[in-house]
C-alpha cells in the first residue's frame, strides 16, 4: 500500500463530499481527492491509485453502481476496498451493491465516526 | 607449530574456566540448599516448639491470623481501587462517545453553513438546502416554498420525491405550513404516518427578522431513518436561520445586478455606447 493512504470519494453532492473530507481529514496523513460524478470518478479511478473509494450511487452521468462494476472489471482495481454511501436503504440495493463487489454499505444520513470507523478498518489503520 | 601449541593451550584455559565457573555454581547451589534446609528445620522447630507449648501456637496462630486479616485488607483494597479505575474508564467511555456525537453535530453544522453561505445564486441556494435535507437530515419526500409577496403566499419552487406541481400555494397564516411561516415556530410531529401536503411531518420557517421568506415541508423520511436525533434538531434551527438569509441574501442580490444591468443600459444609452457596460 501506497504512503500516505489515497482515498477517492465519488459523490455529487458538494455539502456531503465536505462532510466527508472533514470526517476523513481526522485519518492523520491521508491524501483524498474528490470526484463529482460517477464518470469523473471512473477517469480518476483509472488514472491514478487510490487505496479505498467512497461511491455514492445515485449521481447524474454514471451512477455508483455501474462505476463499482467497471472498476471491478479492471484487473488493477480488484482488490481497492469501497465504500457505498447512499440515501437507498432498502435491503435489495444492499446486497446488489455488495454482490457487485462493494465491502462496506453505509447509509444516510451518516455517522461520521462510522465512515472513520470503516475508513481505518478498510486501509488496516490502527 | 607454536601456533597450534598456543591453541591448545588456550583451548585448555578455556575449558578450566568452564570447570571453575561450574565448580563456583556447584557451591552456590550447596549453599543455598544449605540456607533453605537450615529455614525448614527452624520452622518445623518453632512448630513443634509451638505445638509443645500452647502460648506460642496461640502467638503463631495470632500472626499467621494477622497476616491473613492484612491480607485480605489488601485484596480489598486492590479490588476497590479496581472498581474505581473500572468506572473511571466507563466514564471515559461514554465521554468519548458524547464528544464523538457533538463533533458530528458540529461537523454538519459547519459543512450545512458553509455551503449555505457559498454562493449568491437563488437556485444554487435552493439546491443546497435541498442537499441538507436530503443527505444531512434524511428526507425522502420534501418542498421548498418562498415567499410571493404579492399574492402574499407560499409557492412551491423545489421538491424531491414528489412533482412539484403536487404541492399547492399555501396562504400565510392558512394551515400547517402557512400558520408555522405566520408564527415563525417549527412545526414537527414525532413519529412516521402519512402526511399530506399540507401537513408536513415538518415545517421549518424561513424568516430574516420578522419577515417571511419561506418554508421547509417535510413528508417522509428515508426508510432507514426511524426518528429524529439531537442533530436534526440543530439542522432545522440552523437552517430557519441561516437559509432564511442566504435566500434572503441571494434574492436582494439578483435584484441589485438587474437594476445594475439597467442602469448600466441608461448610461450607455446616455452616452452613445451600446452594448458596453
Amino acid at each position: 500500500m501506497s504512503n500516505p493512504p489515497r482515498i477517492l470519494i465519488v459523490e455529487d453532492s458538494p455539502t456531503m463530499r465536505q462532510l466527508l473530507v472533514f470526517a476523513l481529514k481526522r485519518l492523520k496523513n491521508v491524501d483524498i481527492v474528490e470526484a463529482q460524478d460517477g464518470m469523473d470518478g471512473l477517469r480518476k479511478v483509472s488514472s491514478d491509485h487510490f487505496d479505498l473509494a467512497l461511491i455514492d450511487i445515485n449521481m447524474p452521468v454514471m451512477d455508483g453502481l455501474k462505476l463499482i462494476s467497471l472498476i471491478r472489471s479492471e484487473e488493477n482495481l480488484k482488490e481497492m476496498p469501497i465504500v457505498v454511501i447512499t440515501t437507498e436503504g432498502a435491503k435489495e440495493d444492499r446486497e446488489r451493491a455488495l454482490a457487485l463487489g462493494a465491502q462496506e454499505y453505509l447509509t444516510k444520513p451518516v455517522q461520521a465516526n462510522r465512515v472513520l470507523a470503516v475508513a481505518r478498518s478498510l486501509l488496516k489503520l490502527e | 607449530m607454536s601456533e597450534d601449541r598456543s591453541k591448545i593451550f588456550a583451548r585448555a584455559d578455556e575449558v578450566l574456566n568452564l570447570f571453575k565457573r561450574g565448580a563456583e555454581f556447584t557451591k552456590e547451589l550447596i549453599q543455598e540448599n544449605e540456607r533453605l534446609r537450615r529455614s525448614l528445620v527452624d520452622i518445623e522447630m518453632r512448630q513443634t516448639f509451638a505445638a509443645q507449648d500452647p502460648d506460642q501456637w496461640d502467638k503463631l496462630r495470632e500472626e499467621l491470623l494477622q497476616r491473613i486479616k492484612s491480607l485480605e485488607a489488601e485484596r480489598q483494597s486492590s479490588l476497590e481501587r479496581l472498581r474505581t479505575l473500572e468506572e473511571e474508564n466507563r466514564q471515559f467511555a461514554t465521554r468519548h462517545v458524547e464528544i464523538e456525537e457533538e463533533n458530528n453535530i458540529l461537523a454538519n453544522l459547519y459543512v450545512a453553513s458553509f455551503q449555505l453561505h457559498s454562493t449568491l445564486d437563488l437556485s444554487e441556494v435552493v439546491k443546497v438546502v435541498m442537499e441538507i435535507v436530503i443527505n444531512l437530515v434524511g428526507a425522502e419526500t420534501l418542498a421548498i416554498y418562498l415567499m410571493d409577496e404579492k399574492t402574499n403566499s407560499l409557492q412551491a419552487v423545489a421538491s424531491e420525491g414528489m412533482n412539484l406541481s403536487s404541492f399547492p400555494p399555501v396562504a400565510l397564516r392558512s394551515g400547517v405550513i402557512g400558520g408555522a411561516v405566520a408564527l415563525g415556530q417549527t412545526v414537527c410531529a414525532e413519529g412516521s404516518g402519512d402526511h399530506s401536503v399540507n401537513s408536513p411531518l415538518v415545517c421549518i420557517p424561513l424568516r430574516v427578522q420578522d419577515r417571511p421568506i419561506g418554508a421547509i415541508a417535510i413528508y417522509k423520511l428515508l426508510q432507514q431513518k426511524e426518528s429524529f436525533a439531537p442533530l436534526d434538531h440543530e439542522l432545522f434551527t440552523l437552517l430557519g436561520g441561516h437559509a432564511a438569509t442566504a435566500i434572503f441574501s441571494a434574492r436582494l442580490y439578483s435584484q441589485s445586478e438587474r437594476k445594475r444591468n439597467t442602469i448600466q443600459g441608461v448610461i450607455d444609452l446616455l452616452t452613445n455606447k451600446p452594448g458596453q457596460r
